[in-house]
């Protein structure tokens, strides 16, 4: 009897110990009710883009909103072309429609004269945003690896001085910007913007680096130099790679920095290097207010970060590997 | 595999000094121990052989060249971190193979020579293995592995067995001293534990607030201590001083500590009135009813094969290490005598040994042997 019951006190015990470390199902039960109740909230302006993407524009502008309509791809076919309004006889004149396009537009009366400028100025913003990134980033992971790893003079001061560039929003210097652009002639140039959000970004790139790399122990650079590395190698080989988490990190918020940024760009870029945001509200102008055309791009316009965070979502959650060596 | 020459090397930090002024040879194929209390500056001479410090002063010379400020990744030598510093992101093979990748080892030769290392060490099994999921004693061996593969000059390890647990401790010091049989390298090893020094070491080097202050074998520094600071750092428990006050002639062979006359071994120098040591071993001090020198128990701890029995003298407490069987109870008088011919007389003032026939002997035996 009393060997019965000793493995059975053992057992409670266990579960009491994991009760502390393991949350009861009740509790994980309303953890999980608030988070998706959190997501289902902040997922409403995104899903309400979504639907108005691929209404008809009298759709997308009845009231009250309909939540049931027939899906249609005239936003889309708005956002890459201009159109041009013609007469019944001229439109019932042209051969067959070539595509699904040309048929919807021809149901409002108006023919595709050419294709928009949607996806020049999305390039734009691909280019610009990826090219800020990655600028900063690799300058941000040499500067923080610097101030990790070497005696630098004044370095607090340095840090202090770099995360000042931040204490103030950007905008405050939009005229002197403005100002010295136009007489480097960076005024609406992909250069130009990749530079200023770069010089933005580099200051958090080099915050955030610096933390997950005081993180990483000397050692194994240290070890990597006996194992007959040099150190440039050393950091390439061994502190790279273990900090791929927080580089990961860095870049999607510097890259959502860039791909986001309105104020800049609107006073900065009106032609060739226009970015999508300041481009986006000008359709509205284009023929009434269309807004499914507007979804459109707003909706293609969250792609690449949705998918950046995608792919860079594995080094995110992955956390910083410690493993090998014993705390 | 080669010889370390260092030469008055130091090495400070702003006003700390960590380093004072260190000279020593480690003779090829010979396994050094640097053995001294944390701070005491012998990870610092450490990591001045491997490059990854640069000393303020001196030299070293690895086979006769002069590496003193080269650096780490020219020198050939290997290096055991305390905490292994096995690389996380790649597994065991490749953590063993690193350093032949920077040499420009063809692969197929890598890979014969990560597997011979392997097999040395007999971690040949989990060799695919990431290095995160290893146990304390694997890890280990993989940082071996790592700097055995490349037939080094000279290891140099950095408490490499401080984070294991005493018993398995024991096991790595008998593998790390084997494998050192076998492979016949140049060693220095870091290590606060007397007990993996006197297990592993050909020599031992005792530092203290940067400064060694004795290099010698085990049984040297054991048997006939340069300072008080070295017999009470090694030995457990540590040797016994006796102080009393006293100028002795060079020849003397008694010291006279109360109202007993305790004989030693005869006096090479002059001794100039003042504070004196007389150190004495635990396992040399005997209990004999006749001595004059007059005690009483004080406490013993039971050890299993033996026994430590203080006893409260004059001087102040001396620990004898006794056989089990004999039992004794609190405050029962007893008299002590020493095993004269052990016995070494420090100057209490500077801390260091006086010079007697024990030294003498220690040199001619070592003549003998050379």
């Amino acid at each position: 009897m009393s060997s019965a019951k000793a493995p059975s006190a053992k057992t409670t015990s266990v579960n009491a110990a994991h009760s502390v470390v393991e949350p009861s199902s009740r509790s994980k039960r309303i953890a999980a009710t608030l988070v998706i109740v959190y997501a289902v909230v902040t997922m409403v302006p995104l899903v309400w883009i979504f639907l108005t993407s691929i209404k008809s524009p009298p759709d997308s502008i009845s009231y009250p909103p309909k939540i049931l309509f027939t899906p249609s791809i005239e936003g889309y076919c708005n956002l890459f072309t201009t159109r041009t309004r013609q007469t019944a006889e001229y439109i019932a004149s042209l051969p067959e429609p070539d595509g699904v396009c040309d048929a919807v537009t021809r149901q409002r009366n108006m023919v595709i004269a050419g294709s928009s400028n949607f996806l020049p100025r999305f390039a734009n913003s691909l280019i610009i945003a990826f090219g800020s990134t990655f600028l900063a980033v690799g300058l941000g992971t040499l500067a923080a690896y610097g101030f990790s790893r070497f005696k630098v003079p004044l370095a607090d001061d340095l840090l202090f001085f770099i995360l000042s560039t931040r204490m103030m929003p950007p905008i405050a210097v939009a005229i002197p910007i403005y100002l010295m652009y136009r007489q480097l002639g960076l005024s609406d140039t992909a250069l130009g913007m990749m530079l200023l959000y770069t010089a933005v970004n580099v200051s958090l790139a080099v915050w955030l680096l610096k933390g997950f790399i005081d993180e990483i122990p000397r050692e194994y650079e240290e070890a990597a130099m006996i194992d007959g590395y040099s150190r440039l190698q050393a950091f390439r080989k061994v502190v790279l790679p273990q900090a791929t988490t927080g580089i990961a990190a860095t870049a999607i918020f510097c890259l959502i920095f860039a791909w986001n940024e309105y104020a800049f760009a609107s006073l900065l870029t009106s032609g060739s290097a226009q970015t999508a945001p300041p481009f986006i509200p000008t359709i509205i102008g284009e023929g009434g207010q269309d807004w499914p055309a507007v979804a459109a791009g707003t909706t293609i316009f969250l792609v690449p970060i949705l998918v950046f965070t995608i792919l860079l979502r594995k080094q995110l959650l992955r956390g910083i590997t410690f493993g090998a060596v014993r705390k | 595999m080669a010889e370390i020459r260092v030469e008055h090397l130091r090495k400070a930090f702003g006003e700390f000094v960590a380093v004072q002024d260190s000279t020593f040879t480690v003779e090829d194929g010979e396994f050094l121990a640097l053995l001294g209390p944390s701070g005491c500056g012998k990870t610092t001479t450490l990591r001045m052989i491997a490059g990854l410090e640069l000393p303020t002063g001196g030299t070293i010379r690895l086979a006769g060249e002069d590496v003193t400020y080269r650096r780490a990744s020219e020198r050939d030598i290997a290096f055991v971190f305390q905490l292994f510093a096995l690389y996380p992101h790649m597994n065991v093979r490749k953590n063993i193979g690193f350093p032949l990748l920077a040499q420009g080892v063809p692969k197929a030769q890598i890979k014969a020579r990560v597997e011979e290392t392997a097999r040395l060490l007999q971690i040949d099994h989990i060799l695919d293995h990431p290095v995160s999921g290893l146990a304390g004693g694997d890890r280990q061996r993989v940082a071996l592995g790592r700097a055995i593969v490349r037939r080094p000059m000279c290891f140099l390890m950095d408490e490499p067995l401080g984070t294991l647990d005493a018993e398995f401790r024991e096991v790595m010091v008998r593998e790390l001293r084997e494998l050192h049989n076998r492979i016949h390298a140049t060693t220095v090893y870091v290590t606060h534990d007397q007990i993996e020094a006197m297990a592993m070491a050909d020599k031992i080097a005792v530092m203290n607030h940067g400064v060694i202050e004795q290099f010698g074998t085990p049984q040297e520094i054991y048997d006939r201590p340069a300072s008080i600071y070295v017999a009470d750092f090694i030995g457990s428990p540590p040797m016994n001083f006796i102080r009393f006050k006293a100028g002795l002639p060079k020849g003397a062979r008694v010291a006279r500590i109360g109202a007993a006359e305790v004989e030693m071994p005869e006096l090479r120098r002059d001794v100039a009135p003042g504070e004196l040591a007389l150190g004495v071993r635990p396992e040399h001090v005997r209990f004999s009813d006749a001595s004059p020198l007059r005690g009483a128990v004080y406490g013993s701890e039971y050890l299993g094969t033996n026994q430590i029995v203080t006893v409260e003298i004059e001087g102040g407490l001396v620990r004898a290490r006794l056989p089990a069987e004999q039992s004794f109870s609190i405050g029962e008088p007893v008299g002590l005598t020493f095993k004269s011919e052990r016995l070494s007389l420090f100057d209490a003032g500077s801390g260091r040994v006086i010079p007697s026939v024990l030294h003498e002997g220690a040199l001619r035996q070592e003549a003998r042997h050379g």
